[in-house]
């Protein structure tokens, strides 16, 4: 176990912690865009910067960086402070229109933006370039449908020329995980369709209801882990029915 | 042939001489990117063409690069008896007449530089004559040491039999036969050698720390993603000696426990990436790459991996990610490569000029390296010495040498005597320093200190025609564009400071911007991912230190003191001074100008883009910039 300090109040926390899930063990708030516990440390979005005094002094992604035994952290002394506020204002600069931007600002008691607006062509702007989309298709569902195209100014997501990709699996981590809402995705018919990525793929149809409730594509986890077959047959409402139908037939015949 | 000992060194050895210093006739030519910008291959042609024509025996070679870009092409000629001279600025004419002048034995006086002097094998009794120079003594060469470049445009960089004749690989069997592991580190520790890449760190510890790191395999990198403007060390020291980079990597990998090279150069070096790939293929084939080197049993091959073309893989983490085959983009230290690297096993990176430096280290000697230079800052650096200064080109000298040294001593002070302004050091993401601190001794701390950075070598001499905000603007412009766009400061605040000297140029800036710069600047050096973010605001910051009062004229005044910014100046024809020659009005793009033959002629204000191209014609000077 490693102790530290947050804020001055004592913390322990087990060896191989970031500073952020420290900070957070301590109960301590930090915002941030690009974290997510359930992929690697990114280091992108630069909201949770924090100032570490010691064993060595200085200002760091929290959410990227180890705890040390006998580390100092500090979240809210003037250096950690502009270093978030500076990129809560850029990025309400960038995404003037996104609520959760303006909130998380505002929080923070940033209500305006002296960096300007975008330009008309990108007025509508959703995407903090986080990644968390990126990272969750590669590190978590492992299609990697989609990646970083351009630099600086000029990166954006997309899929390989932005076309219909056949990596896609129509999964929708993507859609979900996005801090701000910036990927567009409904399900029309038995057609999905992730606008944000010009991709559609195929539902699978409940044989008993003629719903459609699973992307086509998924059905390699079949193959992956046959336990999940009878998921397939199926869907969800259907199962239920099923299950309660087994529940009251089992009850007639034993009573309690 | 396969080099199994010492002996077989021998024989490489003796063959290299003989075409080094063979008993006839030799011209070489500097034949680096930077002699074939020159036109270098024209004199190659020319030279091969006439001694045809003539019957005349020569032995031709295109060498690399003397570092001496304002005399290219350079034509070194050595005739048995003679002394070596060195012909500078050399066309195609002037070389079918040496060819001519050969033949019958002479050595002309036109274009002569200077002699070389051959250190090794001289061929005894020679004294310089003609009344030239010696080549070391020239002011350019005077202060420099070349360790670095020891080889560069004196050899031919294809053959390895010449890189051994000048001592090549003596290092490699040294280390493999009488020396651990352990040892080499210690050797390379004692030497005080850091890191030539620009950030300094201790070479040794580095592989000390990749030494004792637990995992296998583990990989060295040597980072050839030079992409600075203004700056070509590493692609000379690729192209014109590339041995001395895969001797300097075989030790690394030898010394860490690595059996798995790789050599990442940027693919608009062409010539680099061919030299560097037929120097490791005759490597291969002589067994200096390969199974059991010099029968050790030491095992290692490299692979060449071509950059395509981002700045920012030349940062440690997004070179590993890009060799990877992923998106060239650093990613969050710690961990550091030396402990998780390629593929997360423990890796060492290191610039292309600090391996090159490794074999010299251990053929001479820990002491002997760590006496050169200063405490702290041993050894020498190359640093490419361009823009408003008399000489330019590329110079290696100990570290503590001064500015001034570099650039009124080895630099013979600004071009056309003009009064040297500021210095830009470390590349664009260097700060400019201003003269009155010239006096500072060249090493990483002071560099740091005064708000530039070592980096990777560039060194960028400005003068009074130069505007110091134009200058920050430019190299944003380069930073802005190659930031990956990952990290929010480094995105988003180049894009912006941008926006701000934009403004300040065009004399739309308020004094708020300034300030707001400043706040900008702070936050994206401190605030960014990688050391591309961290590094890009100092042309800001440290012109904003230095020239304040130039940001403040732009501001305040709507002035542009060194008559730079085209919304700030008026050009203007001296109706005294013109003589009516009619070359402006010929060369102006926008056709602003209008006058009758021998009579003043007249700028229209409306029409001129102040492009300045009247100024640089102007045969008497009639055309005055009005600040």
């Amino acid at each position: 176990m490693i102790n530290l300090t947050v804020n001055g109040q004592p913390v322990t926390v087990p060896d191989g912690t970031t500073v952020l899930q420290a900070v957070r063990a301590a109960g301590v708030e930090l915002p941030t865009l690009c974290y997510h516990e359930g992929l690697a440390p990114y280091g992108a979005c630069r909201l949770c910067m924090v100032v570490i005094t010691a064993p060595r002094h200085a200002l760091v992604a929290s959410c990227a960086y180890p705890v040390e035994e006998g580390m100092v952290v500090e979240t809210n002394v003037p250096e950690a402070a502009t270093a978030r506020h500076l990129a809560l204002e850029f990025l309400l600069s960038r995404c003037p229109q996104s609520d959760v931007i303006r909130e998380m600002a505002a929080k923070e008691g940033i209500t305006t933006s002296r960096f300007g607006a975008p330009p008309p062509e990108r007025a509508d702007e959703l995407c903090v370039l986080c990644g968390l989309c990126v990272r969750v298709c590669r590190e978590a569902i492992g299609a990697a449908a989609i990646s970083f195209i351009g630099r600086g100014m000029e990166r954006r997501v997309g899929t390989p020329f932005d076309v219909q990709s056949d990596a896609c699996i129509g999964c929708g981590a993507c859609a979900e995980i996005c801090p701000t809402g910036a990927i567009k995705m409904e399900d029309q018919g038995n057609k999905r369709i992730l606008h944000t990525w010009h991709t559609t793929v195929e539902l699978h149809t409940c044989p008993q209801c003629g719903r459609f409730f699973v992307p086509e594509p998924m059905s390699f986890l079949k193959e992956m882990f046959p336990e999940i077959e009878d998921l397939w047959a199926l869907c969800p409402e259907c199962r239920q029915q099923r299950a309660a139908r087994q529940w009251i037939e089992q009850r007639a015949t034993s009573p309690v | 042939m396969k080099v199994h000992s010492r002996s077989d060194l021998e024989t490489l050895r003796a063959d290299g001489l003989s075409t080094l210093y063979p008993s006839r006739l030799k011209i070489s030519v500097g034949m680096a990117t930077c002699g074939l910008a020159t036109g270098a291959a024209a004199v190659y042609d020319a030279l091969r063409d006439e001694a045809a024509a003539r019957g005349l025996d020569l032995m031709l070679i295109a060498t690399g690069c003397l570092g001496y870009c304002q005399q290219e092409p350079l034509v070194d000629v050595r005739m048995p008896g003679r002394d070596r001279v060195l012909y500078a600025r050399m066309t195609a004419d002037r070389a079918r007449e040496l060819i001519a002048d050969l033949a019958r034995g002479e050595l002309p006086a036109e274009g002569a530089l200077a002699v070389i002097p051959e250190e090794k094998e001289p061929p005894a009794g020679l004294e310089p004559a003609g009344g030239l120079p010696l080549l070391n003594e020239l002011p350019f060469y005077a202060r420099q040491r070349k360790i670095i470049l020891r080889n560069c445009g004196l050899i031919d960089p294809t053959r390895v039999e010449e890189y051994v004749a000048r001592g090549g690989y003596q290092a490699l069997a040294h280390v493999l036969l009488d020396l651990t592991p352990q040892e080499t580190i210690d050797e390379v520790l004692g030497s005080g050698l850091r890191g030539r890449g620009g950030a300094g760190f201790p070479t040794g510890r580095k592989w000390q720390i990749c030494h004792d790191a637990p995992g296998q395999p583990k990989y060295v990198i040597c980072n050839g993603d030079e992409g600075d403007p203004g700056a070509y060390m590493d692609r000379t020291v690729l192209e014109s000696d590339p041995y001395s980079v895969i001797e300097g990597l075989t030790i690394a990998g030898y010394a860490i426990g690595a059996r798995q090279g790789y050599i990442y150069v940027r693919d608009e070096y062409p010539l680099a990436v061919e030299r560097v790939t037929q120097a490791v293929a005759r490597a291969e084939e002589l067994g200096l790459l390969g199974d059991s080197i010099f029968d050790s049993g030491f095992d290692f091959s490299i692979t060449i991996v071509r950059g395509a073309g981002a700045f920012v893989c030349g940062e440690e983490t997004a070179l590993i990610s890009s060799i990877e085959g992923g998106l060239g983009e650093p990613r969050p230290r710690p961990p550091f490569p030396a402990t998780s690297g390629l593929w997360g096993k423990p890796t060492v990176i290191n610039n292309v000029k600090t391996l090159a430096t490794v074999p010299v280290i251990i053929s001479e000697g820990a002491d002997w390296y760590a006496a050169i230079g200063t405490e702290n800052n041993a050894g020498t650096v190359v640093f490419s010495l361009v823009g408003k200064v008399a000489n330019t080109g590329l110079v290696e000298v100990p570290l503590g040498l001064t500015l001034r040294d570099m650039i009124e001593g080895i630099g013979g002070g600004g071009l056309n005597g003009k009064a040297v302004k500021a210095v830009q050091t470390g590349g664009p993401s260097g700060g400019c320093l201003p003269a009155r601190l010239f006096d500072l001794p060249i090493s990483y701390e002071t560099l740091t200190q005064a708000g530039s950075i070592m980096g990777s070598g560039g060194m960028v001499v400005m003068d009074e025609d130069t505007c110091m905000v134009d200058v920050a603007r430019y190299f944003l412009g380069f930073t802005m564009a190659e930031s990956c766009g990952k990290c929010t400061p480094c995105r988003e605040g180049t894009r912006y400071m941008h926006e701000i000297l934009t403004r300040i140029v065009e004399g739309k800036g308020t004094p708020e911007d300034l300030d707001l710069l400043e706040e900008v600047a702070r936050w994206v050096k401190t605030a960014s991912l990688c050391g591309l973010g961290q590094t890009a605001p100092n042309p800001v910051l440290s012109t904003l230190r230095y020239f304040r009062d130039e940001y403040e004229a732009h501001v305040v005044e709507k002035r542009c003191p060194a008559g730079v910014c085209r919304a700030l100046i008026r050009l203007v024809i001296q109706p005294d001074l013109c003589t009516g020659c009619g070359l402006c009005k010929r060369e102006c793009p926008a056709g602003a100008i209008s006058g009758e033959k021998k009579k003043p002629h007249v700028i229209d204000p409306e029409l001129c883009t102040r492009c300045r191209m009247c100024y640089d014609v102007c045969p008497v000077g009639a055309i005055e910039i009005v600040k």
